[in-house]
């Protein structure tokens, strides 16, 4: 086998590509809830259409993204391989577990809240993504800076129910897959440190809260308050 | 006198290992609070030497908690319900009278049941063998302090070494993965001079050759540590990401 091959399929290997591509997520999640902060600005939407434009026209944000496709693809696929292999590790399980007395179930359970994520992703792509880029200029309105109105189509989504209570289940998933991820991430590298270590365990908690929450107050304010 | 305990033990019988198994029902009486464990299995296994049956077989050699030998799963956890302690350190005292105990082996791909509920863990011996050889001067006993070594670094690989090989950490791991054993024996010499020449071939054929094994990966969930007998962390877990990763792309 060569290197990179017996290198990247290892346990470690492995684990490593689950870091990395985690961690970068966990960069875009702030910048992706930055930006969408401007769905607050009670300006009709103006604001946050010349923010969907910008980001969906700049070259180096668009090459970045196909970064982001590829990492959120390959977080998932490795994820599923690591399940599989893990699975195979125990082939009899234990007739009693008390599993709850040495570890978080968050911990245990990485596997089923990162499906809820990613089925969750891909209703909130079907949702703006797919609309935004395949949909053609005939079927958005255009607001009056001459961008496509993804505001109107947001603020409409949001409106019903079932978008809401989907979008709030697949944000407390994630919420509690970083409570225990963020911190993973580093672990998984080898950053451990008696100094640093319990410093990026606090941030990685407060990271779980309150980004996921942060999202969550978009659908929440546009249903209630709009 | 204290009047003796009853339990009701519902225990793994295997013929063998192609056999298929089940759990059995055996009623223990007159057993000490003070007993141990392996005390109250003994107890068992005499009634049922005396009966014609056959008794049940689990592995257990100093009974002191040094040797690693003794890996009963105990209600649901390795080594029981007690924190940092074999199960020949465990006393009948920490269940009640009347209780229903189950006890299983070890639970793994790589520690295939032998009998009962002794498991075959030679996989961690090849683990070990793997990782080779360190080269040392022959010759007269160097002197003490000769080569110095910073106190913090040997306090790090003195608690490393503590790890007895038991294997508690595969059987609490939901991966089965042997990440905590292999840390604490690559911790052990990473933190010393000594076998620093063949510090990144040792990290990179111990972690192959436990991927060999069938051990699964490490999800940071830190079962391991929490059931360990011997309290190894799981920091050293990081150390052996950090070993074999940079042995990785140095090399
Ligand atoms: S029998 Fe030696 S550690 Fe338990």
């Amino acid at each position: 086998m060569s290197w990179f091959t017996e290198t990247f399929t290892s346990s470690i290997g492995r684990k490593l590509l689950m870091s990395l591509t985690g961690i970068f997520l966990i960069m875009f999640l702030v910048i992706h809830l930055l930006g969408n902060l401007a769905v607050f600005k009670e300006d009709g939407g103006e604001a946050f259409n010349a923010y969907s434009a910008f980001m969906s026209t700049n070259v180096l944000i668009k090459s970045v993204s196909y970064v982001l496709y590829l990492s959120i693809l390959a977080h998932s696929v490795i994820a599923a391989w690591l399940w599989i292999s893990n699975k195979k590790a125990r082939p009899a399980g234990y007739a009693v577990s008390n599993a709850n007395e040495n570890s978080t179930w968050a911990s245990r359970s990485m596997m089923l809240l990162g499906s809820l994520v990613l089925i969750f992703i891909v209703i909130h792509l079907k949702d703006f993504w797919w609309q935004f880029k395949m949909g053609g200029t005939t079927d958005f309105e255009i607001d009056t800076l001459g961008n496509k109105n993804l505001y109107a189509l947001v603020a409409a989504q949001f409106k019903s129910s079932a978008t809401l209570v989907i979008y709030l289940i697949g944000l407390i998933a994630l919420a509690i897959h970083l409570w225990h991820g963020f911190q993973s991430a580093f672990q998984t590298l080898g950053i451990e440190h008696e100094r640093y270590t319990p410093a990026i365990r606090f941030l990685g908690k407060l990271y779980a809260v309150f980004i996921p929450a942060g999202f969550a107050a978009m659908p929440v304010y546009i249903f209630f308050f709009k | 006198m204290e009047k003796g305990r009853s339990y009701t033990l519902k225990v793994w019988r295997q013929k063998n290992a192609a056999s298929r198994g089940e759990f059995k029902t055996y009623q223990v009486n007159d057993v000490s609070s003070g007993s141990s464990f392996l005390e109250m299995l003994d107890i068992l296994n005499e009634e049922l030497t005396k009966k014609g049956e056959d008794p049940i077989h689990f592995d257990h050699d100093c009974r002191e908690g040094i040797c690693g030998t003794c890996s009963l799963f105990i209600n649901g956890r390795p080594h029981g319900p007690e924190e940092e302690i074999t199960v020949c350190q465990l006393h009948m005292r920490t269940f009640q009278d009347g209780q229903t105990i189950t006890i299983e082996p070890w639970r793994a791909r790589a520690f295939p049941v032998i009998k009962d509920l002794v498991v075959d863990r030679s996989a961690f011996d090849r683990i070990i063998q793997a990782g080779g050889f360190i080269s040392v001067n022959t010759g007269a006993a160097p002197d003490a302090n000769a080569i110095p070594i910073a106190r913090e670094n040997a306090e790090v690989a003195m608690d490393a070494a503590a790890c007895i090989g038991c294997g508690a950490c595969v059987a609490a791991c939901k991966n089965a993965s042997a990440m905590l054993f292999v840390a604490a024996k690559i911790s052990q010499l990473a933190m010393l001079p000594q076998g620093k020449v063949e510090r990144k071939r040792r990290a990179q054929k111990m972690v192959e050759q436990m991927d060999k094994e069938g051990f699964g990966s490490c999800t940071n969930t830190y079962a391991c540590s929490a059931e360990c007998p011997k309290g190894i962390e799981f920091t050293h877990i990081a150390r052996l990401n950090r070993e074999y990763l940079t042995s990785k792309f140095t090399s």
